[in-house]
This record gives structure tokens, C-alpha cells and sequence, in this order.
């Protein structure tokens, strides 16, 4: 096995170990659910797709995902496990696409488990699945985002509710920097090209576009390459803070 | 064998460690020994390679710590300071994590977890949280963690901190079994430890070496070594000043409870001549005894000699 595969294991096996993975996922199956019948209005809509669940999902995320995030490195440095694990012979790199691949699994299999709406919809309906399938890609994308914040901010305190709140408002400003109350701020002395960057970063803009069914090879690398940096943002973090 | 050359390491303006240079060779035990905040700890982060000091250079069987510490890890067994483990794991599973990432499996892993957990008798715990675990009992699972690969190079910070005199003594005694070909790095706040278990001793005082040499050279600089200590059933002062005279006495006290202390004068051996006197004045002797020397007391004298304020890490001039 892998050095990333053994504690990408650990990680894995540690969300299981204690209630916390049973909470999160109870709790995000209930909220994707009243999101979706009460407030997206699933039924009055009168329409077979999963349109109302994947509105509030970036929603949803932003309060669960940094519940997900928020241990990874402030637990380790807490309780000084950090030092035992820096000291193995892995690299640091390892150790953090480890965890981070752990948390996505995890936060990935939750997603998998609102599987009950998709059986709804294709009971009642006939929906257009290739869409519901981007829509799930999407969302499982999205989330890598949010955890490679959250793996960064949580590096950067030994302190979890820190490291929750933290990831939580970088989070939110990510999801609303395309939104008009912050371009706003922007538009009126920033150049065109700030704003418009501003725009472009959103989390928001690239989920719905890919979550509409068109899986732009351009939304994904903007994924991809969010999540890249900040794990790498990580690794650096990680080295600086670890002896704190 | 490991190499340590200049190695220095400030934390802001904080001096933890001193500009600080020696080589343990292959079957030497070296004994940490020092005040809180002495630079111990820090020094065996170093070399660990947990952190990478200020300046100088570190290297563990030829392997540079800092430009390849992966090498030097996997030479290397290592019990941080109050032996973290993770609390959700059971013993058992986080044995197999750590025999994991140090590349076993199959039969290998399950004998090398078998072979560790009897030297250090974890078999009633194997099942238990770590979180559930008394102090003794995480102790112990740290020194099987880092003994599982069979280290060359074992680096134990304070192994029997919380362990009863029954488990310090055991811990002790594998600490001596497995250390013939073996670099073995202690460091502990009790002193009669270095005597038990180590063939060198070191004392860091405010981040420098203050003392480096054997256990017994330790004790040879303690004002009491040699020194004899007698219990009369009754003395008289005529003797006492007859012992006071003698060529190798530095002094000669008395305590309340009849004790005579003879000190002799750079540690000489005076025994023969303080029982001439003794027998001379025809004394019935209750009790006597060499002492070997008072290491609480050496510790005291080196470590307080050298506290001063701590060097200020200097400004680079331009």
C-alpha cells in the first residue's frame, strides 16, 4: 500500500471511529431533504429533475463541509500526534493529499446517500439523468474545494472552532464573489478585469455551469487546480506551524 | 552513529539550543539530562527532523537529516515528548498504522506487532481506545511504536515518564537488552536513570552542553564522592578533629543525628586512613559507608553555574 493510500485509511477509518461521521451524515441527508421538498419547492415545481436539491447544496456545504475539514490538522496539532506522524518516513505532501482525499471520500460517499431523491424523481418522472450525473460531479467537485480551504485554515490552528469559522467565511466569500453585493464593491473604482476575475473565481458560476449538464473541461480545471493550490498552501502551512 | 555539528535553533529571539556539537557512535546510550527548557527536547526534534534548526547540520548514519530526512526516518525510532497516539485507534490498529507506513505487511506486520507488543507487554490492552489507556500503558505503546521496524537509531524522550517503579525498572532493562549495536538517545529528569541505563551522559543547561562524559565521571564531580560517612556509638570531639586533620580531608561535619560526614579532598580514597583513626580511638562503628557522589547535587552545581541570560540571537550587520 501507499503511503497516501495507509493514511487516507486512517483518516477514513477515524470519521467511523467516533459519531462524527454518523452525525454529518444523518443531518445532511435530512437538510438536503427539507431543502429540497419545503423550500426548493420540489413538488409545486412540477418538474422531474433535481434542480431545487442542487440549488441549495453550495448552502448546505458551507455549514457541513467545514464541520468535515475542520480536524484535519487542528486534532493532530492539539494533541501532538503531528509529531509522530511528521517523523515517520512520508513526506508532508503525502500525509496532506491523504487526509484530503479522505475527507472528499467521506464527503463524496454522504453524497452518495441522497441516492433516495434520484430514486424520486425517476419514479415520478422521467428526468434527464445525464444532468442529474453532472449535477452530482459537480457537487462532489465543489466540496473538494471547500475541504482544500478548509485543510489549509485548519493547518493554520490548533484550535477547531477557529479553524471552522475561518474556513467557513473564506468559504462564503468564494461562493459570493460573483454575486452583486460584492461586485459592487469592486465596480465602482476596480477595473473591469478585477471585477471580472473577481466574477470568474466563484465557486458558484462553475458549479451551475456544470451542474446544468454541460461538464466544461474548463469548470473542472477550475476545480482542480483551486484544489491544488490550496493543498499545496497546506503543505506549506503545515511545515511552518507544525512545532508550534 | 549521528553527527551533530554546530547545530543551533532559535525560536524568535528565544535561544533553545546553543550552538551544539557531538557524535554518538554505534553501542553508546547517551543520556539527556537538564532542567525544563534545557533544549532536549528541541535538540531530538532535530535530529528527528521534525524541525529544521536555525543553523548547522545533523546526520544519522550518514544520512543528512535536513536535505534527506525521509532516509534518516526510516533508520530512526522516535517517542516524542508524552507520547502522543491517536485516541480514536485502538493499540492494535495503531500499531498496524505505524507498521504500515514503515512498509510492512502480511506475516511480517502481524510478527513484528506480535514481537513488540510482548517486549513491552501490551497484550491485555491490544483491543482497549488509546483514549482509554492509563498513562503507563500510552507510554509503553509509544516505545513499541518506534521499536517496531527494529531501529538503529532509537530516540526515546523521557521513556518512563508516568510509569510505576515496576515498569520503569522493565523499561530499563529492554533499553539495555537491545542496545548492543545500537545509537540510543534518552532523555529523562531522573538522574539515577543515566547511572541505570546510559554509557554517557549529557547535561544541557540554557541550550549548551555543560556536561559530557560517563555516568561515573558525573558522580566523580559531586563534593561527596568518596566521601565516608561513619555512625559511631559514641564519638567524642577528639576524633573528629583528629579526622579533620588527616593529609586527604577537606572537612568533617556532623549532623543532627550523629552522622559524621568525611570529605575528602578532590575525591581521594580515604577509607583506609579514616579507619586508622577509627581504630585507634578503639570506636564501636554503628555504620560506614562510601559514598559514590550525590548526582541530584552535580546536576544543581552545572546547571545552576550556567544560568545566565540566554544569547539574544545577534542582528546581522550589514
Amino acid at each position: 500500500m501507499s503511503p497516501i493510500n495507509i493514511i487516507l485509511k486512517r483518516e477514513l477509518s477515524a470519521y467511523f471511529a467516533t459519531p462524527v461521521a454518523y452525525i454529518f451524515i444523518v443531518i445532511f441527508l435530512m437538510l438536503s431533504g427539507v431543502f429540497t421538498f419545503y423550500l426548493g419547492r420540489f413538488f409545486e415545481q412540477g418538474q422531474a429533475s433535481l434542480v431545487s436539491f442542487f440549488n441549495f447544496i453550495p448552502w448546505l456545504y458551507l455549514v457541513l463541509v467545514p464541520a468535515v475539514s475542520m480536524r484535519l490538522w487542528s486534532e493532530e496539532r492539539r494533541s501532538g500526534t503531528i509529531e509522530l506522524l511528521m517523523t515517520l518516513p512520508i513526506t508532508t505532501s503525502q500525509i496532506v493529499i491523504g487526509k484530503f482525499l479522505a475527507a472528499w471520500l467521506f464527503v463524496g460517499l454522504a453524497l452518495l446517500l441522497t441516492f433516495p431523491l434520484w430514486l424520486t424523481v425517476n419514479y415520478l418522472g422521467e428526468p434527464d439523468n445525464g444532468v442529474i450525473l453532472a449535477g452530482y460531479l459537480g457537487a462532489w467537485f465543489m466540496a473538494g474545494g471547500f475541504l482544500s480551504i478548509g485543510s489549509c485554515l485548519s493547518a493554520a490552528t490548533k484550535n477547531q472552532i477557529i479553524a471552522f469559522i475561518m474556513t467557513l467565511v473564506v468559504c462564503f466569500l468564494m461562493i459570493v464573489s460573483g454575486f452583486p453585493i460584492v461586485q459592487d464593491v469592486f465596480s465602482n473604482w476596480a477595473p473591469l478585469w478585477v471585477v471580472d476575475g473577481f466574477a470568474t473565481l466563484s465557486f458558484l458560476a462553475h458549479f451551475e455551469a456544470i451542474s446544468r449538464g454541460v461538464i466544461d473541461l474548463r469548470d473542472v480545471i477550475y476545480f482542480l487546480v483551486l484544489i491544488a493550490a490550496w493543498l499545496y498552501a497546506t503543505v506549506l502551512v503545515v511545515d511552518m506551524k507544525k512545532a508550534d | 552513529m549521528i553527527q551533530i555539528s554546530n547545530l543551533s535553533k532559535y525560536f524568535d529571539d528565544f535561544c533553545a539550543v546553543d550552538n551544539v556539537s557531538f557524535t554518538i557512535q554505534p553501542g553508546e546510550v547517551l543520556g539527556f539530562l537538564g532542567p525544563n527548557g534545557a533544549g532536549k527536547s528541541t535538540t531530538m526534534k532535530i535530529i528527528t527532523g521534525f524541525l529544521a534548526p536555525s543553523s548547522g547540520d545533523v546526520s544519522v548514519l550518514g544520512h543528512n537529516v535536513l536535505k534527506d530526512p525521509i532516509s534518516a526516518q526510516l533508520e530512526i525510532g522516535y517517542l516524542p515528548e508524552g507520547a502522543p497516539a491517536y485516541a480514536d485507534m485502538t493499540v492494535s490498529d495503531a500499531l498496524t498504522f505505524i507498521a504500515q507506513v514503515r512498509g510492512f505487511s502480511g506475516d511480517e506486520l502481524k510478527r513484528r506487532i506480535q514481537n513488540v507488543v510482548e517486549k513491552v507487554e501490551l497484550q491485555s490492552v491490544l483491543g482497549r481506545r488509546v483514549e482509554n489507556l492509563s498513562k503507563g500503558y500510552c507510554r509503553r505503546l509509544g516505545i513499541a511504536q518506534a521499536l517496531i521496524h527494529d531501529p538503529k537509531v532509537l530516540i526515546l524522550d523521557e521513556p518512563t515518564d508516568g510509569l510505576d517503579p515496576n515498569q520503569k525498572h522493565q523499561v530499563r532493562e529492554l533499553i539495555r537488552n537491545l542496545s548492543k549495536e545500537k545509537t540510543v538517545i534518552i532523555s529523562t529528569h531522573i538522574l539515577e536513570e543515566v547511572s541505570a541505563v546510559c554509557t554517557r551522559a549529557m547535561i544541557l543547561s540554557a541550550g549548551k552542553v555543560v556536561f559530557d562524559g560517563t555516568p561515573d565521571d558525573l558522580a566523580a564531580k559531586s563534593d561527596l564522592h568518596n566521601a565516608v560517612r561513619i555512625r559511631l556509638q559514641s564519638s567524642s570531639q577528639a576524633i573528629l578533629t583528629e579526622l579533620e586533620s588527616l593529609n586527604e580531608v577537606q572537612k568533617v561535619s556532623q549532623d543532627d543525628a550523629g552522622m559524621i560526614t568525611v570529605f575528602p579532598i578532590n575525591g581521594k580514597a580515604i577509607l583506609s586512613a579514616v579507619n586508622t583513626v577509627l581504630h585507634k580511638y578503639n570506636s564501636l562503628v554503628e555504620e560506614l559507608h562510601v559514598e559514590s557522589g550525590q548526582l541530584d547535587d552535580v546536576f544543581r552545581k552545572v546547571t545552576l553555574n550556567n544560568n545566565q541570560a540566554r544569547p539574544v540571537k545577534q542582528e546581522q550587520s550589514a
